[in-house]
């Protein structure tokens, strides 16, 4: 600005314009500092104004005043558990054809419908993934102390109805009635057999899994098995699915079989525990949940007896 | 200058030379900010809602949330279900403010590298619980939850449970005198499968009685912490009818 303007402005009373910048200032001043008037771009101004008005018509319309016994409603009544209750229903009108006809067929009449059993499979995937692979693995293979539900190694049965039991009531659920249940006794901890005689014990279950030849003290084992484990695991060592006694003849082993393993077994017991779903999930959930483990591989029909020639049967018909 | 004192000075001259008025009017303005945001929680209903169900924690539970609290859980676990339809999905239904009204202070937490345990509860099995506490990759491969192996080993001390249990109850959680005398034998019993557990369960419903690590013989701080993980969120029947109606009533949040 220039200097006859700046004078200009002086001689009319407003404040004085800086001549380097040329801007106003604001007209104070303290110990020489003045400062100068750069006031904020007019755009952003009335955004701000903007802004304020927004907010006011938000507190109208929604909550966001708290009152002496309650906040206001807002004039739009908006909720967040209401809004989920929306999403929710939406979702849930969306599944409802489906888990209809989930809910009024049989488990047993599933295989019969492959359109309704793919989507419970594909269902169950997800479920699966939300519930079980904590333990069992995203690939439902299983780890130490938690069964592979991809194979035909069946604890308590692989049909479609079996699995759905093992979902709803668990296995050894403490507190379900209806629950599968068996405890194999700690034979060493509790002194039932003698440390050395558990080694014969492990000879001969390692011997007729096939992971050891026949010797002195498998032969020794086969007598104190005979005496001690057939009522569970059967005379023949082929376990039996009433007490979920599992196969000792097959490689697939679910706290391992190696000698160590075999010989912390037979001392100390174990006693998995799957939760029981049947108050978590819904019926239908269960439903897809044992279509799709069911699917997995290992799935058995239902003609099938219990017995080993059945499982070769069974997963080539699924 | 004197030309420049005559200019009408802006209104809020006053307050920029008077420093006592600037910070009495600062200390207004900010508890403005508090009475509307703060102050109201403490009255208005919904956030003092009642929900049946809720209960205080068995003294085992108690003491294993000072181990969750002692080992910093907070820090990646959650413990609060918000009303969002990818959460509840997973996790359960969303979290009430009653759910953890015993607690304190509350373990809501607001870091969620680890998945929310609002409603863990009797999700897991004890022995999941032992192996992922132990050895979590054993179990999920993909976690980065360090391991707790300690657990196991170290003896549960608390060597005075009833003086913490007497403190909460001043603090408004209601414990019965009977709580209070009986503590530190609650304390043991409900981790001994055989102990007779059958007034403990009565004092405190939905309480479970069992040995949680897999050894009898000891009584562990494993034990306490798998005591409080399993009841984690199974207080409220939040599926029960009555429930579902008084929450499709609210209005205000």
């Amino acid at each position: 600005m220039s200097a006859p303007e700046n004078e200009h402005a002086k001689e009319h009373g407003g404040p004085r314009v800086d001549e380097p910048t040329g801007t106003a200032t604001m007209g104070h001043e303290w110990d020489g500092i003045e400062e100068l008037n750069t006031p904020l771009p007019t755009w952003w101004l009335y955004t701000f104004y903007a802004c304020i008005v927004f907010a006011i018509g938000y507190c109208v319309v929604y909550p966001a005043i708290p009152g002496i016994k309650e906040g206001s409603h807002g004039t739009f009544g908006w909720t967040s558990r209401g809004q989920l209750a929306s999403e929710m229903d939406a979702a849930k009108a969306a599944r409802a054809p489906v888990l209809a006809a989930l809910d009024a067929t049989p488990i047993e009449d599933l295989p019969k419908n492959p359109e309704l059993l793919a989507k419970a499979v594909a269902g169950g995937k997800a479920a699966f993934k939300v519930n079980c692979v904590p333990c069992h693995g995203s690939g439902a293979a299983g780890s130490i102390g938690y069964p592979n539900l991809n194979d035909d190694d069946w604890l308590w049965g692989g049909t479609l109805t079996d699995i759905q039991t093992t979902l709803e009531h668990g296995i050894r659920q403490p507190g379900d009635d209806a629950t599968r249940t068996s405890m194999m006794p700690s034979f060493g901890r509790d002194g039932i057999l003698k440390p050395a005689d558990v080694q014969d014990v492990v000879s001969y279950v390692r011997q007729i899994s096939g992971q050891e030849p026949g010797n002195a003290s498998a032969q020794r084992g086969a007598a104190l098995f005979a005496a001690n484990c057939v009522a569970c695991h059967g005379a023949d060592g082929k376990g039996n699915r009433m007490f979920g006694a599992p196969n000792l003849t097959d490689k697939v082993w679910l706290y391992g079989g190696s000698r160590t393993a075999i010989t912390e077994t037979v001392t100390n017991a174990h006693a998995g525990v799957m939760p029981a779903w049947g108050n978590r999930l819904s019926p239908a959930t269960i439903k897809m949940l044992a279509a799709y483990v069911h699917s997995l591989g290992g799935g058995e029909a239902f003609a099938a007896p219990a017995a080993p020639a059945a499982e070769t049967a069974a997963s080539t018909g699924q | 200058m004197a030309t420049q004192e005559k200019q009408p000075f802006h209104w809020h001259g006053a307050i920029e030379k008077n420093i006592t008025l600037l910070g009495v009017l600062s200390l207004l303005v900010v508890l403005v900010g508090g009475i509307v945001e703060i102050a109201p929680l403490f009255w208005i209903d919904n956030t003092i809602e009642k929900v049946k169900g809720v209960r205080p924690y068995t003294p085992l539970e108690q003491a294993g949330r000072d181990i969750y609290v002692r080992e910093g859980c907070y820090l990646c676990h959650s413990q609060m279900i918000r009303p969002f339809r990818d959460e509840t999905e997973r996790y359960g239904h969303y979290s009430l403010a009653a759910e953890s009204m015993y607690d304190h202070p509350f373990q809501w937490g607001s870091e969620r590298t680890g998945p929310d345990l609002a409603r863990v509860g009797g999700k897991y099995s004890d022995a999941w619980h032992v192996q992922h506490l132990t050895a979590p990759r054993s179990v999920v491969p993909e976690s980065i939850m360090p391991n707790y192996a300690f657990l196991a080993k170290n003896e549960l001390k608390k060597p005075d449970i009833a003086a913490e249990v007497k403190a909460l109850s001043i603090t408004g959680v209601p414990y019965t005198k009977d709580d209070i005398a009986k503590a530190k034998d609650d304390l043991i019993n409900q981790a001994n499968p055989d102990a007779d557990n059958t007034d403990l369960l009565k004092r405190y419903p939905k309480a479970q009685a069992r040995d949680f690590d897999g050894n009898p013989k000891k009584l562990t701080e494993m034990d306490a912490l798998i005591a409080y993980l399993q009841v984690l969120g199974t207080f409220v029947d939040t599926e029960s009818a009555a429930a579902q109606e008084a929450l499709a009533k609210e209005k205000g949040r």
